[in-house]
């Protein structure tokens, strides 16, 4: 509370009150929990998580009937069954609960996409910096190879990775064997291969962020200090970069999470039974009739995807803004 | 070895160039054989127009460009054989105050990390509360309250940001401070107050200034000695007073009767330069000055006009200058 005094005070523009330098990290904080959407957004991105989590664990604590019939694989006679008490979310071609599918499928789409954003965060922002900052040769180097990758159409590039390395490990002498270990090594490679073209565009935006910052007279200033550039790096350029790599992020997550799906729906990426958003959206679009219409086997995946992406979104919003020292 | 600093015949050309495959062909000569040499505690002043390579000469002398040719001497010590940790370390004897207020302060550091940051570098303080109380002094000697340590940039007007730039110059105790046109983004009655700061650090501190600066007024208050550039090249250089009263060059008369007068009796001529600076790509032969030269003669355009003592300590390059009057009209 002392804090929020604090910070008010001073945006009346009174003589500051001196601060600890833990009072001056936690003012981001106070801006990131005055903005209302970005803090919604974080409990419901939160509580989406804990339920994923969550829901194997009491399945299997439940056990019985109850962890049977929520089975995300598991077949019954009741097929299409409209959400009721029972199915929350309905049941599906196969009888399956969609609940239970909407939360297993939330694995892996959200873990796609916290690679892809991972990936394009440490190499994307490290790739882009370096070459940024060191220019010359590297620079050229480090950017023609991001070229040569970008121009490579990222569809093709994936689908092809799957698809080759996908065979040949599916005739390797260990996997031969073991359908369940070939299955994750597909999705490893849709890891792998969705990870490889998140962080191209980001690369080249942090590079032009760097060239455009390295050469202002504060970075100036730090080298005549005799600052070595791992420090300009990390104490004067990323920081000013922040905004724009957030920004960048909240776009990137809700992309990959869309090219997961879309990977899935063409059947590259997800095999059935597993789920993702992407395969049950489309096992829904697939059941669309002029006979009868099963809203939810759209509208519970489709509306979880949605509102997830749309909190990514906001939190990047919130936290961009947080970052911004000049906002009061 | 007296001088502070010294430098020898000093050229900065950047390569122009025209394409990923096409070989450099063409240079831009920014600083085209300069040579200076500064006291410790001296103040040098070094005017001339937009691009005639004062801030490059400056830059370089920090280290901020690569020189292309040339010896900078730092008391006695070249700078330019100096790589890595070595002129890391030298750093400490040499800082830079930037002309623009508003980019030379990170945006996203607090004053005291702004100001820290110099003495964590060099290591000058072994602990937090010794750092703390080393930048509030700091923020004393420029004239700032210890309370907006822990503001941002952003918060301060031009004035007071100046004022943080250089309390960390001084965090690591230069002894020769370039001044990149330190005052000319700032209102007239703010430039006043920074220079008399300046003057009165310089007295306090012992410091040498290579003060570089586009109006005159401003350097003759401040230096000592005056130097003056013409497209990458010094053309006079002589005691303040002196190259106020009596210019010997051309080209510094110009500047002189462009400074403004305040009072209105004192009506100057003014002499107005035709044509504008030609291209450093390719400066002209004989006196880079020449074709905007009100007396330029045939040899003008020839021979490069030698750096010659005209009175006691009054140096200037042209062939005309010291003949009398009669002879110039």
């Amino acid at each position: 509370m002392s804090d929020l005094l604090n910070s008010v005070s001073q945006g009346a523009g009174d003589p500051p009150v001196p601060q600890s330098p833990a009072a001056v990290s936690s003012a981001a904080w106070l801006r990131f929990k005055r903005n209302r959407p970005a803090l919604a957004s974080a409990w419901y991105l939160a509580a989406l998580l804990l339920a994923i989590l969550a829901w194997p664990l009491a399945l299997k604590v439940a056990g019985g009937g109850f962890a049977q019939t929520h089975d995300p694989n598991w077949l019954s006679d009741g097929q299409f069954l409209p959400p009721g008490s029972l199915h929350w979310f309905g049941t599906d071609v196969h009888g399956r609960d969609v609940f239970s599918r909407v939360l297993f499928g939330a694995q892996i789409s959200l873990l796609v996409g916290l690679v892809g954003t991972l990936v394009s965060l440490v190499i994307g922002v490290l790739w882009g910096a370096v070459a940024g900052y060191a220019g010359g040769r590297l620079d050229g180097f480090l950017m023609r190879t991001v070229d040569v990758l970008y121009s490579l159409p990222s569809v093709i590039f994936v689908i092809v990775l799957i698809t080759t390395l996908g065979e040949l490990m599916k005739h390797a002498p260990l996997v031969a064997h073991s359908p369940a270990l070939a299955k994750q090594i597909r999705v490893l490679l849709l890891f792998v291969g969705l990870g490889a073209i998140s962080w191209l565009t980001m690369a080249r935006i942090v590079r032009g962020q760097v060239l455009s910052l390295r050469t202002r007279a504060f970075v100036e200033a730090s080298r005549v200090l005799g600052a070595r550039p791992w420090r300009i790096l990390t104490r004067h350029i990323l920081p000013n970069i922040f905004g724009v790599v957030i920004t960048y992020l909240a776009l990137t997550m809700p992309a990959i999470i869309l090219y997961e799906s879309f990977l899935s729906f063409l059947g590259l990426g997800v095999e059935p039974p597993m789920a993702s958003w992407g395969t049950l959206i489309a096992e829904g679009v697939g059941q669309i009739n002029p006979l009868r219409v099963y809203w939810w086997l759209i509208l519970f995946p489709g509306g979880v995807l949605v509102t997830t992406l749309l909190a990514l979104n906001f939190l990047g919003d919130g936290l961009r803004d947080a970052w911004d020292v000049k906002a009061r | 070895m007296s001088a502070l600093l010294e430098v020898r015949n000093l050229k900065v050309h950047f390569p122009l160039k025209h394409g990923m495959f096409s070989r450099v062909r063409e240079t831009v000569k920014a600083v085209d054989g300069v040579s200076l040499h500064l006291a410790p505690g001296e103040t040098l002043g070094l005017v001339g127009e937009s691009g005639c390579g004062k801030t490059t000469l400056g830059r370089a002398i920090v280290r901020l460009v690569e020189p292309t040719a040339g010896d900078i001497l730092l008391e006695g010590d070249d700078l330019l054989k100096m790589s890595g940790a070595t002129l890391r370390a030298r750093r400490r004897t040499f800082q830079m105050i930037f002309q623009d207020p508003y980019g030379s302060l990170n945006p996203r550091m607090t004053v005291e990390q702004i100001i820290g940051e110099a003495l964590d570098i060099h290591h000058l303080v072994d602990s937090a509360a010794a750092r703390r109380k080393r930048v509030f002094e700091l923020l004393a000697d420029v004239g700032l309250e210890s309370a907006y340590a822990q503001r941002y940039p952003h918060e301060f007007s031009g004035g007071q940001r100046q004022r943080i730039g250089i309390a960390r110059a001084l965090a690591v105790e230069p002894k020769l401070i370039v001044c990149d046109e330190p005052v000319s983004a700032l209102d007239v009655s703010v430039q006043a107050q920074i220079i008399n700061l300046l003057a009165d650090l310089q007295q306090e501190h012992g410091i040498a200034y290579l003060f570089i600066a586009h109006d005159l007024a401003v350097v003759e208050h401040i230096s000592r000695r005056v130097m003056v550039m013409y497209l990458g090249r010094v053309v006079e250089l002589a005691e303040a007073k002196e190259i106020i009263r009596t210019p010997l060059h051309p080209y510094t008369q110009a500047l002189i009767s462009a400074v403004p007068e305040v009072d209105p009796a004192t009506q100057r001529q003014r002499i107005v330069l035709p044509g504008d600076v030609p291209s450093p790509i390719h400066p002209p032969a004989g006196c880079p000055f020449h074709p905007r030269c009100p007396i330029a003669e045939a040899r003008c355009r020839t021979e490069v006009p030698p750096w010659r003592e005209i009175s006691k300590d009054h140096w200037t390059a042209c062939h005309l200058a010291g003949a009398p009057a009669a002879a110039r009209a």
